[in-house]
C-alpha cells in the first residue's frame, strides 16, 4: 500500500494544479467508500462474470512450450475479457465509480486504443457520456479502434501537439479535466498519475493475480516459478505481479527496447531513464538533463511512454522485480511466433512478454513454469504489421 | 524586505493595483525575451511572471504551449534563463517571478534552484504543478533565502485548502479565476465573486487573480476584486503574432488595472 500522501518508498505523489487536488481527495474518498460498500462490490464482480467474462482462462501453451523446449508456458488470456484486453477491467471499476460519484462524463487517454475502448465501453454500460484523446500519431497507427470508440458512442479528439503519442494524450485530458472537474471523472489507464489512481488502477487489475494464483495451483499443484508481463505504464504487470508479492516467485516486467537502447529510439525507462516529476507523480522518466521529457519510440502504441507507474521503480528498488526490455524486432517475431504455434495472435504490447519468455524457456528445465500475461489481443494491431512487412491488405 | 513586498507595500501606499504581465523566456530566443522585459517595464508592469519553458505544460492552454515549444526550440532552458535574468539585472530592477513546471526545479536540484535563482536576482517562483502538500523541502529552502513561494487557489478548493495554501504562499497568493487552463475564457459569475471574497478574507497578503484574463475590459473587472491582474496568453500572443501593436496593448491594460 502507497503511504498517506501516496508515495511508494520515494516514488508516486500527487503533483497536479490546484485545481485538481479536490477533485483526487474526492475520488480518494469515494474509492474507500466503495471498497467496504458491499453492493458496489457485488456489482462489479456480477459485471466481471458476466459481462467481461471473468475469470479468464489460464492456457497451457503446449506447442510453444514444446518448441522452445524447455519451460512449460502458460497464458493468462485477458485478450478474451470483453474489449479484447485487460483495460476493461479498470475501466469498468472506475466507471462504476464515477456513476456513483454522481458525474455526468467519463473522459481518458488511449495509446494503442484499447483504453480508449474499454472507457467508451464503461461509459455506454452505466450510462455516462465519453470523449477520448488520442494522440494523432496513435490514431493513425490504429484507426480501427478510433471507430470502434466512435461506434460505442464516445467523441475522439486528435491530440496534434507535442510527440502526439500517449503523453500529449494524458495531457490534453489532464486539461480537458481541470476545466471540467466539477462535472467529470477522469478514467486515467493504468498505474500512473497523482495519488490514488496508481494504487486504484492496480486494486481493479489485481483480478488478474487473484485468479492466476488459483487456477495455476489447481492445475499445476504449485506455484509459477516465473510471472512475466509487459510494461507500458504498467497496469497489466501490476494486476498479474500484486497478488504474488510475498510469495516465493520470480517477476519480470518487460519494457519496450524499441530499436535498441543505443539508438534512442525505445521506451525502456529503467534502462535509458532517470528519476522525475511528470503527468502527477515522480517516478522513473525519459528526460534531457534539463527535465524535458523524451520522445520515446516504440512499435506497440500501448508502451510508447516516457514514464513508468510510481509501483514499478519502488518493487525494482527492492529486488522484487526484475526488468527488462524487448526490442520491436523481437516482438514482432514473438507475435508471429505465438500467433503460429498455438493460434493466438497477441498484442504487439504483450508479445514484447511473450518475446522474454522465449528467451528464457529455453534456460530452464522442463520442470519449470512461466505465466505470461497475455494483456490483449493483436487484431487491432494486423494492418500495422502488414505494413511493417510492406503487405498490403 | 524583498522586491515583490515592496512592490505591494509602495501600491498599497498609492492605492493602485499590480500589473502583472508573463512572457516565455526563450520566445523566439532570449535576445528579444530581455527586449520584450524591457517594453513591459516601460508600460508599467509592477512584477514580470517569466515563463521556464517545458515539454510538457498541463497547466497550459495552446497559445503558451506553443511558446513552450518555440522557446525549446531555440534551446532555452532554465540553465539558460538564470544567468539571463543576471544579465539583465543590470538593466531592470522590476520583480522577476519565474513560473516553472516542477521537474525543470527537481532536476535542477531545489537547493540549487534556489541558490542560483536567488543569486541572479530571481525574486520568487510559481510551481503550478506543485500543491502545498509536495513543497515542504522547496518552502523551508526558500524562506531561509527570502525568495517567494507563491502558490495557486482555485475556484475549487475548500476553506481548508485556502488555508493550506496561504499558509504556504509569500509574496502574493496567485488566484486562478476559472476551472481551466491559462488562456482560457473567462467568466466572472456570482460564484466567482463570492470564492474570491472567501479567498481575500483568509489570506493576510495580496491576492492577484490570473487565467482568462485577455483583454483590458477583463482587467478593468478583475481590478475591482484583486490586488493585482496577471495577463499570460493574451500578451504572448500579441508579441507573437502582432509585436508591432504589443505596446499599445500593454498601455491599455496598465491603464485598466487601478
Amino acid at each position: 500500500m502507497p503511504d498517506k500522501k501516496g508515495y511508494f518508498g520515494q516514488y508516486g505523489g500527487r503533483f497536479v494544479p490546484e485545481t485538481l487536488i479536490p477533485a483526487l481527495q474526492e475520488l480518494e474518498a469515494a474509492y474507500e467508500g466503495a471498497k467496504k460498500d458491499k453492493s458496489f462490490q457485488e456489482e462489479l464482480k456480477h459485471l466481471q462474470a458476466t459481462y467481461i467474462g471473468r475469470p479468464t482462462p489460464l492456457y497451457f501453451a503446449k506447442r510453444l512450450t514444446k518448441h522452445l523446449g524447455g519451460a512449460k508456458i502458460y497464458l493468462k488470456r485477458e485478450d478474451l475479457a470483453h474489449t479484447g484486453a485487460h483495460k476493461i477491467n479498470n475501466a469498468l471499476g472506475q466507471a462504476l465509480l464515477a456513476k456513483k460519484m454522481g458525474k455526468k462524463r467519463l473522459i481518458a487517454e488511449t495509446g494503442a486504443g484499447q483504453h480508449g475502448v474499454a472507457t467508451a465501453t464503461g461509459a455506454a454500460l452505466v450510462g455516462l457520456e465519453c470523449e477520448i484523446y488520442m494522440g494523432s500519431e496513435d490514431t493513425k497507427r490504429q484507426a480501427l479502434n478510433v471507430f470502434r470508440m466512435k461506434l460505442l458512442g464516445a467523441d475522439v479528439n486528435e491530440v496534434n501537439i507535442g510527440s502526439r503519442t500517449l503523453k500529449d494524450a494524458i495531457n490534453e485530458a489532464l486539461r480537458d479535466w481541470t476545466t471540467n472537474v466539477r462535472t467529470t471523472h477522469y478514467v486515467m489507464g493504468t498505474v500512473f498519475g497523482p495519488h490514488p489512481f496508481p494504487m486504484l488502477v492496480r486494486d481493479f487489475q489485481s483480478v488478474i493475480g487473484r485468479e492466476a494464483k488459483k487456477q495455476v495451483i489447481k492445475t499445476e499443484g504449485r506455484l509459477p516459478d516465473y510471472l512475466i508481463a509487459c510494461v507500458g505504464g504498467g497496469s497489466n504487470a501490476m494486476g498479474l505481479f500484486y497478488e504474488f508479492l510475498d510469495d516465493d516467485v520470480k517477476m519480470i516486467g518487460v519494457e519496450a527496447g524499441g530499436k535498441g537502447i543505443e539508438s534512442g529510439e525505445h521506451a525502456a525507462r529503467f534502462a535509458g531513464g532517470s528519476i522525475g516529476v511528470f503527468q502527477g507523480c515522480k517516478s522513473y522518466l525519459l528526460q534531457d538533463e534539463d527535465g524535458n521529457v523524451l520522445g520515446t519510440h516504440s512499435v506497440s502504441a500501448g508502451l510508447d511512454y516516457a514514464s513508468i507507474g510510481p509501483e514499478h521503480p519502488y518493487l525494482r528498488d527492492a529486488k522484487r522485480i526484475h526488468y527488462t526490455y524487448a526490442t520491436d524486432t523481437e516482438a514482432l517475431e514473438a507475435f508471429e511466433l505465438l500467433s503460429k504455434t498455438e493460434g493466438i495472435i497477441p498484442a504487439l504490447e504483450s508479445a514484447h512478454a511473450v518475446a522474454e519468455a522465449v528467451k528464457l524457456a529455453s534456460k530452464l528445465s522442463k520442470n519449470k513454469i512461466i505465466v505470461i500475461n497475455l494483456s490483449g489481443r493483436g487484431d487491432k494491431d494486423v494492418q500495422h504489421v502488414a505494413r511493417i512487412k510492406d503487405i498490403t491488405v | 524586505m524583498n522586491r515583490i513586498d515592496n512592490t505591494f507595500k509602495r501600491l498599497k501606499a498609492e492605492n493602485k493595483k499590480a500589473f502583472i504581465p508573463y512572457i516565455m523566456a526563450g520566445d523566439p530566443d532570449l535576445e528579444k525575451t530581455k527586449e520584450h522585459i524591457m517594453t513591459l517595464e516601460e508600460c508599467g508592469a509592477d512584477i514580470i511572471e517569466l515563463g521556464v519553458p517545458f515539454s510538457d505544460p498541463l497547466a497550459d492552454g495552446p497559445t503558451i504551449q506553443r511558446a513552450a515549444e518555440r522557446a525549446l526550440k531555440a534551446g532555452v532552458t532554465l540553465k539558460k534563463i538564470i544567468p539571463f535574468v543576471k544579465r539583465i539585472r543590470s538593466h531592470t530592477q522590476a520583480p522577476i517571478v519565474l513560473m516553472t513546471y516542477y521537474n525543470s526545479v527537481f532536476k535542477y536540484g531545489e537547493a540549487s534552484f534556489i541558490k542560483d535563482a536567488v543569486d541572479a536576482g530571481i525574486d520568487g517562483a510559481i510551481i503550478p504543478d506543485l500543491p502545498p502538500e509536495e513543497a515542504e523541502s522547496f518552502i523551508e529552502l526558500s524562506r531561509a533565502a527570502d525568495f517567494s513561494t507563491v502558490f495557486l487557489v482555485a475556484p475549487t478548493s475548500t476553506k481548508e485548502r485556502i488555508k493550506k495554501v496561504v499558509d504556504a504562499c509569500s509574496g502574493f497568493l496567485y488566484y486562478v479565476s476559472i476551472t481551466g487552463i491559462t488562456g482560457a475564457r473567462l467568466s466572472l459569475d456570482e460564484r466567482f465573486k463570492r470564492h474570491i471574497s472567501l479567498v481575500k478574507k483568509s489570506a493576510d497578503m495580496p491576492v492577484a487573480v490570473g487565467f482568462g484574463v485577455s483583454t483590458p475590459e477583463d482587467a478593468g473587472m478583475i481590478t475591482r476584486l484583486a490586488d493585482g491582474v496577471i495577463v499570460g496568453s493574451a500578451i504572448v500572443k500579441k508579441f507573437y503574432e502582432h509585436p508591432a501593436g504589443a505596446k499599445e496593448f500593454i498601455r491599455k491594460l496598465r491603464e485598466a488595472i487601478r
